[in-house]
This record gives C-alpha cells, structure tokens and sequence, in this order.
C-alpha cells in the first residue's frame, strides 16, 4: 500500500477531505447516548480493555475500528451487557445510558437489551418462520394485537429493506433466506423491539459485497431513528458509513474522534499507520 | 497425471483403484450384513411362533388371556403393560431431562458442571438387576406408603385421570415400574440433550439473550427448536431402552396377567417380564410359540416407534423448508 493512502480511501468513501470536521469537534457534538468513564474489562486476569472513556453521540454512527485482538468487539459486548452470561468476565468503571450506570448490579437486563439490541458476524436466524423472528423479541416486551403485531412486522421488514423480497414467504422458515437476507431479517429483528441502541458486531463480514452495500445503505438510513455503534474490519466501511470512528489498539482507545478528520488528519502515527493499511 | 488426448494408451487399474475397489466391497459387505442379520432375525422369529400365529390369528393382540395350562394365550396384558411403563417413563423423564441439561448448559457454576454430568452418566452405568432390587426393596414400600396415598389424594380426584390413580397402594405394579424405568433412561435422555444444547452455535444464543429474552425463553423458544433432531433422538433412545428393559421390571411390576382395570396401581406384567419369568419353564410348542410371538410384537412396536420418530422428524424438516 503507498504511502499517501487516506486521502484516497476518504474519495473512495465518497468524502470531501475539504470538509473534513476541525479536529476540536472531536465527540463534542451532538448528545451522548451512552457515555465510557474509565472503563475497564477483564477476561479472567486478561484486561482486555484499558481506561476507556469516551462518548457515543446520539443518532449517529460510532465506528470501532482496530486489529483483532484489540478489544473493539469486546467493548461492543459490554454495552448490553452480553458478557454477563460469561461467569469470568467483568467490567469495571461507568458505562452511563441516561444517567444511570448500567454496569450496576441491579440494572434490569432484559429491559437493558430491548433498549440496546445487538447484530452479530454471522446471521441467526432463530429456528422458526420469518413472522416469528421478528415477533419473537416484540411479543417478549410488548403486548400487542394480531394487527399491530403485523403492522410491527411489516414496518420492521421494510425499515430492514427486506419486505418486498419476504412479504409473500412470511412463513417460511428465517434460515430458507440467503445470507444477506438473513442478516437484514437480523436487523429487522433487533430494530423491532424498537431500542435506543443499535450494536452491530462486524454485521458484514460474512457476506458478499452486494449484500453488504445493501447493510451500508441501511446503516445510513437507520441512523435518523437509532444510535448505532459498528465495529468493522473494513476501513472503507467504517468512513462511509460512520460520523465517528474509533481506533482501538491493545485494549485501549487509541484515537478517536470525527470520521473524516481519523481517516484524513489522524492525531497519531499509529492510527494513520493502520487506516494506510501499513500495519494490522 | 493428465490425460492427453494424444496418449494412446488407456490407464488400467492400479493399486490405488485396487484398493478403493476392495474397500468399496468390504464396506458394502459390512451395511448389506446388518440388513441380512436383521431379516434372519425376523425370519426366525416368525417361524418358531407360526403356530401361536396360525392358532390365535390376530386374536392374540386382543385377548388378555394367558393360561399355559389350557393353551389359551393372548398378548394384551404384556403389551399393554410394556406401553404403559414407558409412556409413564417418557412422561417423567423427559421434562426431568430437560431440566437438568439446561441447568448442565446455561445455569450450573463451572466447577459443578463436570461432577454433575459424569453423576448422572454413572446413572447410567449401574447395572438394572440393581435398579431391580433397590426398586423392589426401597423404593416400592416407599411410594406404597407415601407416595401413591397422596397420588391417590390429589391426583385420584381429577376427573377422567382419577382413575389412574384408584385402588390399594401396594407399592408394586405398572406406576412403580414406570417410575423406576424414569429413572433409569433420565441418563440418556439427559446427556443427549445437554450434548446438543452444547453443540447451539452460542451466537444463536446471544441474538435471543441481545433481545431481552430470559433464560427460559432462550431455551425453550430458540435452542430447543433449533436441536430438536438431536432431542428427538435421545428421547427415541431412552423409550427405546425403556421398552426393551427386563430385569429392573421384571422384579417391580408385580409379574400378573390380569387387566382389572385402569388403575396404574395394580400389579402387571410387561412382554419382557413375561419371556423372562415363563421362557426356561415353558414347554415346547404352543407356549414357547406365544411366548416368540410375544417377543415378535415387542421387535414390531419398536420398529413403530423408531419408524413414527424419523417420520416426525422428516414431516418438521418439510414444514420447516417451505410453509408457504
């Protein structure tokens, strides 16, 4: 790769490096959904994540970017909470959602993840028909009426850009959908219990690169209605579709701020070093 | 080597055609024996009970007569006591199963999963003579003391099922022997389960948990569909073993061939019980012929089962691929 890569990579994102934000605008605009205060995570005596403070703007796009290995999924999972289920993992600092700390004992779970869902690599479409999956997290939170439970199914699916292709096969089976419909059914799926918070855990990385334009696409629309986080491996990626990028290395925060201003005048060398694809 | 359309010679087999071709046949050999072995099995057996067949006819299924003495014989109280015990079995062991492979997989501390799988896989490996006699000895007056008076006086009153629970609590007979039969298959059933609610991708899982599902919901919901072939399987499997089991039955069910009523208290008999108490004593001729026949019909109910298991698994396969 050449030296003077990230210029190019931000035309290829479709981004005016003039505009680039001034660096000062770095997380500042904007309110913050969730916000990181010292936050600590263990695997076990493995710190996996170092001193992390920092703020996830509301009805934005926050892109965690880094190697692998270097805590960015971790993170993503620590913020519904997913490594409770794990007896030797633990979180240690201030995770704040509106105002209350949800690292906090007593912070109802399940209320928590229907308020912050979450998409993972690979789809997974639960065993039962396309209907089922979307209605399977609502019936849990809501109680709703065969009309309304179709309206919700409907609104969800299209939202997901899936209804046309499913909405004469509601009853087939989720799995019988190719992989990128899978993954939109995922979405629909996690976008119709209608949370604050929208995780997206390398949502593309097993998909081939039509579906995965289709999950961009989505990604830039969902953002008028959701705040989403989206971890990816793919630098293009994350400055086409983010407002915000991340740049974790070993478990710690290396950079952060505005998406054009990382890809175009990062702060660091190690970041620039990473998104010119020189290292990682 | 590749071929080029230039060569004029055609390669011949060489060793390594002679190899695939030797192993091809021997494996062939090894599936067409088992399929042999089960014909000459079925064969037998319906030779040596022809004349119990020729005798009875299809009466045999439905007469509940068995009198060596007179040369009267009739399957009903066998079989009926062979369903019954391992429809009681199912009932019982299969929620039980449930329970302790979603506590095995999702709930259990760490250091209590290993100890608590190898226990209820030891349960496993004592041997059912013992089954046997601890049911005879400790179990029965147990339950005829305590547990079937107070059957008697909550379920007893139920009605439609009441009836089930009727009669003197003796311990002994159909119920015990379910119970007992329970506890035996609660090992396969359950260590089935647990190795495919294992084998759920845990992503699967977390989607359903990443909605604000509860533990129940997950597994009841999302991990139980999605390994329900595997489940099917050791439920087969442990209905298979309860149909087929002998000597824990043969010492708790009370060994008559009497139908009285529907009472699951009253003492029975089941077709293994039946061969195992009255083979070494019968005559040649008509009751050994019946008592063949007997083990004939057991071969065929389980031929059933295990037939009715894959057709239900292929039907949810179909209604799964397109519902549409």
């Amino acid at each position: 790769m050449n030296m003077n890569m990230n210029p190019n990579i931000l035309v290829a994102a479709g981004i005016d490096p003039a505009r680039a934000v001034p660096p000062h605008a770095a997380g500042t605009a904007g309110t913050p959904a969730l916000s990181l205060r010292n936050f600590n995570f263990y695997y076990g005596k493995f710190h996996a994540i170092k001193n992390v403070s920092m703020d996830i703007q509301e009805k934005r796009v926050t892109a965690f970017i880094g190697p692998s290995g270097c805590g960015k999924s971790t993170l993503l999972r620590a913020l519904n909470r997913m490594y409770d289920l794990y007896p030797d993992q633990r979180a240690e600092g201030e995770l704040l959602f509106h105002g209350g700390n949800l690292l906090d004992r007593h912070v109802d779970l399940l209320d928590l993840r229907a308020r912050i869902g979450m998409v993972f690599q690979k789809p997974t479409p639960f065993p039962m028909s396309i209907y089922d999956n979307i209605a399977f997290g609502v019936r849990m939170h809501e109680n709703l009426t065969r009309a309304e439970m179709d309206e919700r199914v409907e609104w969800a699916l299209s939202k997901a850009a899936l209804w046309n292709e499913v909405k004469d096969i509601l009853t087939r089976n989720g799995a019988s959908l190719s992989g990128g419909q899978q993954q939109r059914l995922c979405i629909a799926r996690g976008i119709a219990v209608k949370p604050e918070v929208l995780l997206l855990d390398e949502p593309t990385s097993a998909l081939d690169p039509i579906s995965t334009a289709k999950i961009e696409e989505l990604v830039s629309e969902l953002k008028h209605e959701f705040t989403i986080a989206i971890v990816t491996h793919n630098m293009q990626q994350a400055a086409r579709v983010s407002d915000f990028t991340a740049y974790m290395y070993l478990g710690e925060l290396m950079e952060f701020g505005v998406t054009s201003q990382i890809f175009l005048k990062p702060a660091r060398k190690e970041t620039e070093d990473y998104i010119t694809g020189r290292f990682g | 080597m590749a071929a080029s359309p230039t060569s004029a010679s055609v390669p011949g087999p060489n060793r390594q055609g002679l190899q695939d071709l030797i192993f091809k046949w021997t494996t062939w050999f090894f599936a067409v024996f088992v399929l042999l072995v089960m014909a000459g099995i079925i064969v037998s057996l319906v030779i040596s009970a022809w004349p119990s067949i020729e005798r009875f006819g299809f009466g045999f299924l439905t007469s509940s007569e068995w009198n060596p003495p007179k040369e009267r014989f009739g399957a009903l109280v066998p079989a009926y006591g062979t369903i019954v015990t391992s429809v009681i079995a199912l009932i019982i062991a299969v929620p039980v199963s449930f329970g302790i492979a979603l506590f095995l997989t999702e709930l259990s501390p760490r250091w209590l999963k290993r100890p608590l799988g190898t226990a209820i896989e030891l349960l496993a490996a004592i041997p059912s003579i013992v089954y046997g006699m601890w049911g005879l000895l400790v179990f029965a007056p147990i339950f005829g003391q305590y547990v079937q008076p107070w059957l008697t006086a909550t379920l007893g009153h139920v009605p439609g099922i009441g009836i089930l629970f009727s009669g003197p609590p003796i311990g002994i007979g159909l119920l015990c022997a379910g119970v007992i039969l329970a506890i035996m298959i609660i090992p396969f059933i359950a260590s089935v389960m647990r190795d495919v609610f294992e084998l759920t991708p845990p992503m699967l899982k977390e989607s359903a948990y990443g909605l604000g599902a509860t533990t129940w919901e997950v597994m009841s919901k999302v991990v139980l569909p999605y390994t329900r072939a595997g489940t099917i399987g050791g439920i087969m499997l442990g209905l298979g073993r309860a149909l087929g089991e002998t000597m824990a039955v043969t010492f708790v069910i009370g060994n008559t061939n009497l139908l009285q009523s529907f009472s699951l208290y009253q003492s029975g008999n089941s077709i293994t019980s039946a061969l195992a108490n009255e083979f070494s004593e019968a005559s040649p001729g008509l009751h050994t012929a019946a008592l063949i026949e007997l083990g004939l019909i057991l071969f065929i109910i389980t031929l059933m089962v295990l037939a009715a298991s894959k057709l239900m698994l292929s039907r949810m396969a179909r209604a799964e691929g397109s519902k549409s």
